[in-house]
């Protein structure tokens, strides 16, 4: 069955939900909110991703959205951890009262 | 209007429709519950791209994996008031972020308009590479060095969370 949905489409999806994740990275203070808008960017990417495997026939683009997809986990549990420590430290999770590194 | 265009659209709207829910909400737990929303949308893009275990991996290891560690995180936090949760929102950043990302989408929108890709069609052999077994026959044949070392990849983060989340080391314990 083949579809009727050109791969623009697809595509311009995929960079409103990737602006979607930015104006959350920059409009955000809560470093958790931050963290899911980085998800969203990635998800967008891994989007166009697969979209250009579909159109293409190449099955290399839904390779990288398993390795996209892997390197998140890593980051998820690494952010999260550093989330925690942060926590316990400055007793806050919003990103512009933490200034140890400025100066 | 045949099914295609009916389900691209649901799914569509829904995801841009939960994406700003995640970032627009108050409540870091309504913003987790979105983005489980708009993962399961992507989900659905994805099956309606002929790629079913992709479409699969999304619900299992995001829905299910990633977003239950965020949701333990929100809950290990504790933050306690409403007040603590409730953001204080700066209007000249969320102007100024906004336009900039908005400058963005246009780009990216401006140059997709000047030279479509032309691609109307999915490929002939879109629904053999989206099979388990295509997927698994390539993983580990021509993509195995790069599979391997995703589980070094994934060691070392598993390390380095249990290293950044303990209490500070002088504590003991």
């Amino acid at each position: 069955m083949m579809t009727s949905i050109p791969l623009d489409y697809y595509l311009i999806l995929s960079a409103f939900l990737f602006v979607t994740g930015i104006i959350g990275v920059i409009t955000r203070r809560n470093a958790i909110i931050i963290f899911m808008s980085i998800e969203l960017m990635l998800n967008a990417v891994n989007l166009s991703m697969v979209a250009f495997s579909a159109f293409f026939g190449d099955i290399a683009g839904q390779m990288f959205v398993f390795f996209i997809m892997a390197v998140a986990a890593a980051e998820a549990a690494v952010g999260l951890a550093i989330v925690l420590a942060l926590f316990r430290r400055k007793k806050s999770v919003y990103v512009d009262e933490v200034n140890i590194m400025k100066w | 209007m045949n099914i295609q265009v009916i389900l691209f659209s649901v799914f569509a709207i829904g995801a841009v429709a939960s994406a700003i829910a995640t970032i627009s909400s108050r409540n870091p737990v309504a913003s987790a519950m979105s983005l489980v929303a708009h993962f399961f949308m992507l989900a659905g893009l994805y099956l309606t791209l002929e790629a079913q275990f992709v479409a699969a991996v999304q619900v299992l290891v995001y829905a299910g994996a990633i977003m239950v560690l965020v949701v333990f995180v929100i809950l290990l936090l504790n933050l306690g008031k409403e007040q603590q949760l409730a953001e204080r929102g700066s209007v000249i950043r969320l102007t100024l972020g906004s336009f900039t990302a908005g400058l963005f989408a246009l780009v990216i929108i401006l140059a997709l308009v000047a030279s479509p890709t032309g691609l109307n069609h999915l490929a002939m052999n879109a629904v053999d590479i989206g099979t388990t077994e295509a997927i698994g026959q390539s993983l580990f044949t021509q993509y195995l060095f790069p599979f391997e070392s995703v589980s070094l990849l994934l060691l070392a983060a598993l390390i380095g969370a249990v290293i950044l989340a303990k209490r500070s080391m002088k504590e003991g314990a």
